[in-house]
């Protein structure tokens, strides 16, 4: 297996190139840009604000330096309050091609769609000569997330999840897990799995801070005493979606953008911190998996129990489907059926190793069912983090 | 160890001391748990949760190899594993309010 080389020292398993609008205005030219290059690894990113917002700075930062990135365009509008200028050089410091086309400047629509265009198929020529190097399990960081979840999620798809991730540690893997808010009630038994003293009350921290963020969102999802599907507690509901990280030590926590330092297991903490504003902590499952590959995520696998059809903008999505009467419908959309185990078709440690062997392949340049269906997702909007605590990461 | 064999029953972590119902079971059925057959009280849809063997009244219940609660009467083998007999262990930081909320304790 080889990978893209890049000057970090990281390696990529795509080689994409992004095209991303740097406020709203910009979107219909950044899409128009990309939408020429159908069928080639060109993607669009973007952020809509047109006020400056550190998280979304360091997020398209980390996107657009990602492994899985060859070459960066910023389309900027021109007036928004983006610093444009310091995400340029941000990236050119990475060596990567990057370039920036200003709307005001340029002299509008057509022109800049135009010059897009032209500087693209320039990138693209330039990428074909990126350097390769082996790749092996010990260079991947692997995400995970669950959406439309039901009853069978927690039983099937998700343990089976963590199965894949134990094997992913121990084959010196970084992996990372997040949803504190779907965490609550886990983090006692999340506490004991720290791998050092210190870090044991700061996942306490990030899970009692997602409860006071979704209490004061009046979010009403997490209520007790939930009896469908024969969920009996709280803490059984949260197990369901816990049981995604496995039995690894966790090493660390992370907040968007930061990049596991070495192996192992990591929460990824995606809840703002400070007073609530901007909204719900997540708006939709895209901008978690964006956050996960803003971490350096170069596969997510995502589980669900009533089927969804998403993919991601930079790094592939494999979806594992936890029902099987969800997966007879909705099979050209899944690339795991977990539902087996439900049926004794399979066992959760087989499907774990086929989740295993599934992200080896399309590590080696296998393709998603979302990939193939042509699913690019992206979503990125408002949120503040303060730096992580010292406590957070291995030394 | 004594797994159950019924394929209906799924153990999900060697250290539960619950089972998971993965086909829908009927009142009447009998399943096989820890070697000895007991007859369905009443319909287990997928996802409820029988006693793998007997549970003393306050002893943890055990699913994923993690406490999912707290037995409130004793539990016989095979027997439902719901609401009307464990209850949430939920750790002190937040309470449960009347409107099926967790409430954040002041701090």
């Amino acid at each position: 297996m080889t990978g893209y080389a890049r000057t970090d020292g990281r390696k990529g398993i795509r080689n994409v190139t992004v095209v991303v609008y740097l406020v709203e205005c910009a979107h219909h030219v950044a899409r128009e840009v990309v939408q020429a290059f159908r069928g080639e690894e060109v993607h669009l990113l973007g952020f809509p604000g047109c006020y400056p917002n550190v998280y979304a700075h360091r997020m398209l930062r980390q996107l657009c330096t990602h492994p899985n990135v060859g070459a960066a365009l910023l389309v900027s509008l021109g007036c928004e309050g983006f610093n444009r200028a310091d995400l340029l050089a941000e990236i050119r410091a990475t060596g990567r091609p990057a370039g920036t086309l200003v709307i005001q400047e340029t002299g509008g629509t057509r022109r800049t769609i135009a010059e897009g265009r032209e500087w693209i198929a320039g990138a693209l020529r330039q990428l074909a000569d990126t350097p390769r190097a082996d790749f092996a399990v010990s260079d991947l960081t692997v995400g995970t997330i669950c959406g439309g979840s039901d009853a069978t999620s927690g039983i099937t798809a998700n343990p089976a999840v963590g199965r894949a991730f134990d094997l992913l540690v121990e084959n010196g893997a970084r992996v990372i897990f997040e949803e504190t808010g779907e965490l609550i009630g886990c983090e006692q038994i999340m506490a004991a799995r720290a791998a050092r003293p210190g870090l044991a009350p700061e996942l306490i921290a990030c899970v009692e801070k997602a409860a006071r963020y979704y209490t004061t969102m009046g979010h009403g999802s997490f209520a007790p005493g939930n009896a469908e599907g024969g969920l009996t507690t709280l803490e059984e509901k949260s197990m369901g979606a816990y049981s995604k990280s496995g039995s690894s030590p966790i090493s660390g926590i992370l907040k968007p953008g930061d990049v596991p330092p070495r192996a192992g297991l990591y929460l990824l903490d995606v809840v703002p911190d400070g007073e609530v504003r901007w909204g719900f902590p997540n708006i939709s499952d895209i901008q978690e998996i964006g956050e996960l590959i803003a971490c350096g995520a170069h596969v997510t696998l995502f589980t669900t129990g009533r089927g969804s059809v998403v993919g991601s903008a930079i790094s592939p999505v494999i979806k594992i489907c936890a029902n099987p009467e969800t997966y007879r419908r909705l099979s050209e959309d899944m690339d795991v059926n977990a539902g087996r185990i439900l049926e004794g078709a399979a066992t959760i440690e087989e499907v774990g190793r086929e989740i295993y062997g599934r992200v080896l392949d399309i590590a080696a340049g296998g393709r998603t069912a979302s990939e193939v269906l042509g699913h690019r997702e992206f979503s990125l909007v408002y949120k503040s983090f303060e730096p992580l605590g010292p406590a957070c990461l291995p030394g | 160890m004594n797994e159950p064999t019924d394929a209906r029953l799924l153990r999900l972590h060697s250290a539960d001391n619950v089972l998971t119902v993965i086909a829908t079971l009927e009142a009447g059925e009998t399943i096989r748990v820890g070697g000895d057959m007991v007859a369905v009280a009443a319909r287990l849809a997928i996802g409820h949760k029988v006693a793998a063997r007997d549970i003393a009244a306050g002893e943890r219940i055990v699913k994923y190899g993690a406490p999912i609660g707290s037995a409130t009467r004793a539990i016989s083998a095979g027997e439902h594993v719901h609401t009307h007999n464990v209850q949430s262990d939920y750790i002190p930081t937040f309470a449960r309010g009347e409107g099926a909320h967790y409430e954040h304790a002041q701090p």
